[in-house]
C-alpha cells in the first residue's frame, strides 16, 4: 500500500475543502476502497475519512412524505429500520440480498452508491483497464466476460455496476443529494452513473471533492409499497454478486397496475431503470390468467437493446427471466415479513402452477 | 522402518476413552484466540517479509527496481536472483517423493503467474508489501498456455504421487462388443486452489547454526529435515513448530520456496522473520487440484452388470514438474467388471505445480464414475442405487484381492432409508416442491484408500498418576489432539484427564504425514503401542513385587485402567500406577511404540473406506438456480475414534462435493495465465445457505486388517460420491447432464 494522507475532517465543508484535492478518496465503511488500495488499484494520496462527520447517519421522513437517508447510514442499519422496511420493502430486500451481515455492519449508503465494477480485470492492476487508466485499452475483451453487461455498454468498456441496493432505488426514482465546494445540489439515480461511452473512468456525475451527503426517496416511492420485490440470480445462495437481479415495483388499484416500476441490476454500467418495459404492464389486472406472459413481453422490452459484449449471450435470456420472475412476484405482493434469504429465487414464494399463475 | 513394533493389546483395552463422541481438547484455546498459528509469533526484532510475484506466466523477468524499493521507508533487504545466497539443495531437485520444484530465485525463469520472483524484508508488513510492488518488474514474455487445448500433452510416467498412469485387467474391447449397452460420459473439471482458512505463514529465527521455524505443516519431521538440507545444518539443529494448522487440504505437506527465502533472509538481516502469504497469494504456488478432461466408456449386459469399463483423463500439470490428478484411477477399486482400463494423459499449461488436494484423484475421478453410472443406469432404466448394487464388487476389482472389510451395502441401504430414496421415479423432471422448484434425488458411491504411513510416540507414566504421549502428531481442524488424547488414555489405561499430549513440534518423535486420511490409524497406532509398552513395564514392576496385591500374577496377567493395574482374574486386587512407582523408587516410567501397516496384511487385503451419499437439489425451473436442499451420507470407516468429529470430518467433506459440484471454479486468463478470481469475493466456496441440510450416518464396521486398532480414515472420503450424486441430482431435477464441473447456470438454461 502507497503511503498516503489521513485526514479528519470535522464538518462537510472541510471534508469536501480536503477532498477537493488531487488524488483524495473518501473513506466511508472502507468495504470497497481499502480492497482496491490492496490490491493497487487505487492508489488515493489522501484518504478523507467521513466517518465521524456529523448529521450524515439519520433515517428521517421528511414533510412531503419522502424519506431521507444519511450517506453514512449503514446498509445494515437501514435494512432494519422498520420504517423503512416498510415503506420501501424492496430496497431492505435488495439490501440484506448484498455482500454478508458484517460487510452490511460496515458498508455505507454512499459507499454502496459508489461502489465500483467487480471487473477482474479493473481489479487487477496488471491488466489493461481503461475505466482505471484511460486509454489504457480494455482487456475484458476475449476474457471471462460471465460478469460483463449486456446493456449500454462501449467497446472501451463492458462492466457492470454490481450494487443490490441502487437497483430498487433506481426504480424508484431515488435522488442523490450532493454538497459540493459550490454547494448542494441533488441529481436523480438514474442520472447519477454514467455508462462508459468514450470515457468510462469518468464514472459518475460527481465532480472533484463533491460528496454524497444523503439519498432521497420521493414520498411516491410509497405507492409501490405492498407489491415491491428484489430478485438476485447467482449460483451461490447467499454471499455473492448477481449474475442478474431486477427490481420489479408495480401500484395497483383494484386490481390492475396504474404503474410499474422495472429496473435491472448487474447488466450495466449503472442499475438500469428498465423504462422500456414499464407502460406494456400499466392497465394490466395482476391477478388475470396469463399475467405471467404479460410480464415476460415488459421484460423482453426491457432488453430489446440489449447484446452480448462477449461470451455471455446467455445473461440476456436470464435477465428476461428475472425480470418476468420479479414482476410475477410483486405482482402477488411484498411479503409480510422478510424472507429468510431475501431476493433469493429461493425465499419461500407464493406458490406457482405449473402455468406459473399465481395464488395469494 | 524395518522393526515394526506389534501393538500389545494385552493390559489395556481400547474403548473407554477411545469411541466417545468427545468435544474438542482445543475448542476453548481456539475460539478464545489462544490458539498460536504459525503468523501469530511475534518474536522480538521481528522483520516482515513480502513476495513480489509475477504478473506474466512465461517468460523472464528482465529488469527489478531493487533501488527505488530500498529506499523506501522501513525496507530492510531486497533478495533476487543476483544476491540470494546458496542453498544446500537445488529447490529444482526431487530429493525425495514429496518434493515438489519451487522458487526460490534460483534464476529469472518465470514459469506461471503468481510466481515469487523476489523477497523484501521491511520493518512493517506495510513496507515490505509497498517495497516489493516498488520493484515493478519488467519481463520478456511469452503467450501464456492455459487450458487443455493450449497446453502440451504427453504421455506422464506416473499419476499422483508414483502411481503408474495406466492399467488394464481383462479385454475391454471384447467386453464392449459383448455389451447390450455402451454409454459414454464426457467431464470436466476446473483447477481448484486449497484455500485453507488459514493463508501460509512462516516466522523464521535463527541463533547461531540453530534455526526454529513456526511454519504450519502436515508432515512435520520431513519438513524439519529439508530445511535442515536447505540450510546445510544437522536435522537436530531444526526445531520446526506446528502445533494448531488452520486447515493444510494437503497444500501444507509440501514445502514450498517463499519459505525458503523466509528462512534465507533471516539469516542475511540478523533477525527473526515473518511470510504470511495473502489469500490472492493462495493461488500460485501453493499448489492446486489440477483440471481434468475425463471420458468414460461403460460396457453394460442386459442383466445391468458390466461388462467393460474405461476411464480415460487428460491432467494439467505444470510445464516444469509433474503432479496428475490421478482422476481414471477412481474405477479401479469400485464396481466389478471383468474388463477394466484407465488411462492417463498429461497436459503442460502454465500454472504452478498441482498437488495433492483433499482427495486428489478421487475427487475428481469419482465425480467422472459416479456420473458416468448414473448416466448408464438411465439408460437402463435402471435405479441408479440398484444398478450400483448390481455391480458390487466382493474383491478388489483391480487386484482381485478380498477387501479387508467392506460394509458398503450397509452403507447404502442406511443411507437410502434415512434419505427416504424409495419410490424415486426413474425418470428426470418428474418431481415439483410446493414452491414449484424442480426436484432430483441422485446417488454417489463413496470410496477412499485406507493407508497408513509410519510414526513413532513416547509414553511416560508418572508417579502423580498423570501420563504424558508425545508425538510429532498434526492437528489441523481435523481434531487430531482429541482423538489422539483419546487413543492415549486407553494406551496408558488412564482417565483422559489425565492424559496430556504433547503434539505439533519436531522435538518430539516422529508422528508421521497427516495426510492421505491416514493420520489417526497411523499416529494412533504408535500412541496406543507407546501406552500399552508403559503399562507394560508397569505391570512387570508389579508382578514382581512382593509387596504389591498384583504379585504373582503374570506378566499377562494384568489389565491399566483408569490409571490402576488390575488382576484379570480378579477385579478387587488392584494398586494405584503411582504406588507401584513410588515403591519401586521411579519418578516415571517410558514406553516407545511405533505405527504401520503389518506388511502381510498390506500384501493380503485391499483397504478401503466407503461410502454412500444422497443428494437432493431444487433448481427453478426457470431460472436455474440450484439448492442442494438435502444431502446424506453414510459412511463405514472402520473403527471410530471419536463419531462426533468423525462426522464433522465427513460433512465437511461433503459440504466440499458441494463446492466441487456448485462453486469452486479457478479462472486463469487464457492470455496471461493470471488467476482472475484470486479471493473469496471470486473464488467461491459454499456458504451456510448452501448446504442447509448435511447429515452424516457412521456404519459399524470391524476390521482386523487395517491395523490393530481398525482405524481406516475418514478425512477425504465425504468428498467423493457428493459431487458426483449432486450433479445425478441436478439432471434427475433438469433432465440436463451437466459436463463439466461447477455446474453453472447457463449450462442448465434451456
Ligand atoms: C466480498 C464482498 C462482497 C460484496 N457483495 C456485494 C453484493 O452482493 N451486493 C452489493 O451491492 N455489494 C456488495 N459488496 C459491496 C459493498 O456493498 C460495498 O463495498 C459497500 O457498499 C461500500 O460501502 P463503504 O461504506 O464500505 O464504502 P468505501 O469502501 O468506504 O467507499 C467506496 C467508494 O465510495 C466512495 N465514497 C464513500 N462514501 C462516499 C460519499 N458519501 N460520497 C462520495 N463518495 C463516497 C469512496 O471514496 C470509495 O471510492 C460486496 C463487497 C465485498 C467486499
Ligand atoms: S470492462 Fe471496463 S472496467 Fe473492465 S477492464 Fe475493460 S475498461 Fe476496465
Amino acid at each position: 500500500m502507497n503511503l498516503f494522507d489521513y485526514v479528519r475532517p470535522a464538518s462537510v465543508a472541510e471534508a469536501v475543502a480536503a477532498a477537493s484535492a488531487p488524488g483524495a478518496a473518501y473513506l466511508a465503511g472502507g468495504t470497497n476502497l481499502l480492497d482496491l488500495m490492496k490490491a493497487g488499484t487505487h492508489r488515493p494520496a489522501r484518504l478523507v475519512d467521513i466517518t465521524r462527520l456529523p448529521g450524515l447517519d439519520a433515517i428521517e421522513v421528511l414533510p412531503d412524505g419522502a424519506i431521507r437517508i444519511g450517506a453514512l447510514v449503514t446498509n445494515a442499519d437501514l435494512a432494519r429500520d422498520p420504517a423503512f422496511v416498510a415503506a420501501a420493502p424492496a430496497v431492505a430486500e435488495a439490501l440484506l440480498s448484498g455482500a454478508s451481515p458484517q460487510l452490511r455492519n460496515a458498508a455505507t449508503v454512499g459507499g454502496n452508491v459508489m461502489q465500483r465494477t467487480r471487473c477482474a480485470y479493473f481489479y487487477d492492476p496488471d491488466s489493461a483497464c481503461n475505466r482505471r487508466e484511460p486509454g489504457a485499452g480494455c482487456d475484458a475483451h476475449g476474457g471471462d466476460t460471465r460478469g460483463q453487461a449486456v446493456l449500454g455498454w462501449s467497446e472501451a468498456c463492458i462492466a457492470t455496476h454490481p450494487s443490490d441496493f441502487c437497483v430498487p432505488l433506481v426504480a424508484l426514482d431515488a435522488v442523490v443529494e450532493i454538497a459540493g465546494a459550490d454547494g448542494a445540489r441533488e441529481v436523480a439515480l438514474e442520472a447519477f452513473h454514467n455508462l462508459p461511452g468514450d470515457d468510462p473512468a469518468n464514472e459518475t456525475v460527481l465532480r472533484p471533492g463533491e460528496l454524497i451527503t444523503a439519498i432521497r426517496l420521493p414520498a411516491e416511492a410509497a405507492r409501490f409499497k405492498a407489491h415491491a420485490r428484489y430478485l438476485k440470480l447467482r449460483e451461490r445462495t447467499s454471499y455473492a454478486f448477481a449474475l442478474v437481479s431486477a427490481a420489479a415495483s408495480l401500484a395497483i388499484e383494484d386490481g390492475a397496475i396504474v404503474e410499474a416500476r422495472l429496473a435491472l441490476g448487474a447488466v450495466a454500467a449503472k442499475p438500469w431503470r428498465a423504462r422500456a418495459a414499464e407502460p406494456h404492464l400499466v392497465g394490466v389486472s395482476v391477478t388475470a390468467a396469463g399475467f405471467e406472459e404479460v410480464a415476460r413481453r415488459a421484460a423482453e422490452a426491457a432488453l430489446q437493446e440489449a447484446r452480448p459484449s462477449g461470451d455471455n449471450a446467455r445473461k440476456i435470456e436470464l435477465a428476461m427471466r428475472v425480470a418476468t420472475r420479479a414482476l410475477v412476484l410483486a405482482a402477488a405482493g411484498s411479503p409480510a415479513r422478510m424472507p429468510a434469504l431475501p431476493g433469493s429465487v429461493f425465499a419461500p414464494v407464493p406458490t406457482l402452477t405449473a402455468a406459473g399463475d399465481v395464488h395469494g | 522402518m524395518a522393526d515394526i513394533i506389534p501393538t500389545p493389546t494385552g493390559h489395556v483395552r481400547l474403548g473407554s476413552n477411545a469411541g466417545q463422541p468427545l468435544t474438542r481438547r482445543d475448542g476453548v484455546l481456539k475460539v478464545t484466540g489462544a490458539a498460536t498459528y504459525a503468523a501469530d509469533n511475534r518474536p522480538d526484532g521481528l522483520a516482515y517479509a513480502v513476495f513480489a510475484h509475477s504478473s506474466v506466466a512465461r517468460g523472464r523477468v528482465t529488469s527489478l527496481d531493487v533501488d527505488a524499493a530500498k529506499v523506501h521507508p522501513g525496507v530492510i533487504e531486497v533478495i533476487t536472483p543476483a544476491n540470494r545466497p546458496p542453498l544446500g539443495r537445488d529447490p529444482d531437485g526431487k530429493a525425495h517423493m514429496f518434493s515438489w520444484r519451487t522458487e526460490a530465485l534460483q534464476n529469472d525463469t518465470v514459469r506461471y503467474a503468481g510466481q515469487p520472483i523476489a523477497l523484501v524484508v521491511a520493518e512493517t508488513l506495510e513496507a515490505a508489501t509497498e517495497g516489493a510492488r516498488l520493484l515493478a518488474p519488467r519481463y520478456a514474455a511469452e503467450p501464456a498456455r492455459i487450458g487443455f487445448d493450449a497446453g502440451e500433452a504427453y504421455d506422464p510416467p506416473a499419476v499422483g504421487i508414483g502411481s503408474p498412469p495406466n492399467f488394464a485387467k481383462g479385454d475391454v474391447e471384447a467386453g464392449f462388443a459383448a455389451a447390450d449397452q455402451v454409454t459414454e460420459t464426457r467431464i470436466e473439471t476446473p483447477l481448484q486452489y486449497h484455500n485453507a482458512l488459514e493463508p501460509h505463514a512462516i516466522v523464521a529465527a535463527w541463533d547461531g547454526d540453530r534455526l526454529t521455524v513456526d511454519v504450519p505443516s502436515q508432515a512435520i519431521a520431513m519438513a524439519r529435515n529439508d530445511f535442515a538440507a536447505y540450510f546445510e545444518v544437522p536435522p537436530e539443529n531444526v526445531t520446526l513448530r506446528s502445533p494448531f494448522i488452520g486447515g493444510g487440504f494437503g497444500s501444507k505437506a509440501i514445502l514450498n520456496g517463499p519459505q525458503l527465502l523466509c528462512v534465507l533472509a533471516a539469516r542475511m538481516v540478523g533477525r527473526p522473520v515473518k511470510l504470511a502469504v495473502t489469500r490472492q497469494q493462495m493461488f500460485g504456488h501453493l499448489g492446486h487440484r489440477g483440471a481434468t478432461r475425463q471420458h468414460l466408456r461403460l460396457g453394460v449386459d442386459g442383466e445391468g452388470h458390466l461388462t467393460a469399463l474405461e476411464h480415460n483423463a487428460i491432467s494439467t500439470t505444470s510445464s516444469f514438474d509433474d503432479f496428475l490428478e490421478p482422476a481414471a484411477n477412481a474405477s479401479h477399486n469400485l464396481y466389478a467388471t471383468p474388463a477394466l482400463k484407465t488411462h492417463h494423459t498429461g497436459v503442460r499449461v502454465d500454472t504452478g505445480t498441482p498437488g495433492p488436494m483433499r482427495a486428489p484423484g478421487e475427487a475428481s475421478g469419482s465425480a467422472g464414475l459416479e456420473c458416468a453410472m448414473d448416466e448408464a443406469a438411465a439408460a437402463l432404466g435402471l435405479d441408479p442405487l440398484e444398478f450400483r448394487l448390481r455391480n458390487y464388487s466382493e474383491t478388489d476389482p483391480a487386484s482381485g484381492k478380498p477387501f479387508s472389510s467392506k460394509a458398503l451395502r450397509e452403507c447404502y441401504a442406511e443411507g437410502a432409508s434415512r434419505f427416504g430414496w424409495a419410490g424415486r421415479p426413474l425418470a428426470p423432471r418428474q418431481m415439483r416442491d410446493e414452491a414449484g422448484c424442480l426436484v432430483g434425488w441422485g446417488v454417489g458411491t463413496a470410496m477412499f484408500p485406507a493407508p497408513m504411513f509410519q510414526a513413532k510416540a513416547r509414553a511416560t507414566l508418572a508417579r502423580d498418576g498423570t501420563g504424558l504421549m508425545e508425538i510429532a502428531a498434526v492437528e489441523m481442524g481435523q481434531g487430531a489432539l482429541t482423538a489422539l488424547a483419546q487413543i492415549a488414555a486407553d494406551g496408558l489405561g488412564l482417565d483422559g484427564d489425565k492424559v496430556e499430549l504433547r503434539a505439533g513440534s519436531s522435538e518430539l518423535p516422529d508422528g508421521g504425514i497427516a495426510g492421505g486420511s491416514g493420520h489417526t490409524a497411523t499416529a494412533g497406532s504408535a500412541i496406543f503401542a507407546a501406552g500399552s509398552d508403559a503399562v507394560r513395564k508397569l505391570a512387570e514392576l508389579a508382578t514382581r513385587d512382593e509387596a504389591s496385591p498384583l504379585f504373582g500374577a503374570g506378566n499377562a496377567g494384568v489389565v491399566g485402567r483408569a490409571g490402576r493395574l488390575h488382576r484379570a482374574d480378579d477385579e478387587r486386587r488392584s494398586e494405584a500406577y503411582g504406588d507401584i512407582l513410588q515403591r519401586a523408587g521411579l519418578s516415571h516410567i517410558e514406553g516407545e511404540g511405533a505405527g504401520a501397516r503389518d506388511p502381510a496384511d498390506a500384501a493380503e487385503y485391499a483397504m478401503f473406506s466407503h461410502g454412500a451419499v444422497f443428494a437432493e437439489v431444487k433448481v427453478d425451473p426457470d431460472l436455474y438456480q440450484i439448492r442442494v436442499s438435502r444431502l446424506v451420507g453414510a459412511f463405514a470407516a472402520g473403527r471410530i475414534i471419536n463419531p462426533r468429529l468423525a462426522k464433522s470430518q465427513l460433512t465437511g467433506g461433503m459440504i466440499w462435493g458441494i463446492s466441487f459440484a456448485l462453486h469452486e471454479d479457478a479462472i486463469h486468463d487464457p492470455r496471461t495465465g493470471r488467476p482472475m478470481n484470486a479471493d473469496f469475493a471470486g473464488y467461491h466456496v459454499p456458504v451456510n445457505a448452501d448446504a442447509p441440510s448435511v447429515e452424516a450416518f457412521l456404519v459399524e464396521e470391524v476390521d482386523r486388517h487395517v491395523n490393530a486398532l481398525g482405524i481406516k480414515g475418514v478425512g477425504e472420503i465425504g468428498v467423493t460420491g457428493s459431487a458426483g450424486a449432486i450433479a445425478n441430482a441436478v439432471w434427475h431435477a433438469t433432465g440436463v447432464r451437466p459436463n463439466r464441473f461447477p455446474i453453472r447456470i447457463e449450462a442448465l438454461l434451456h
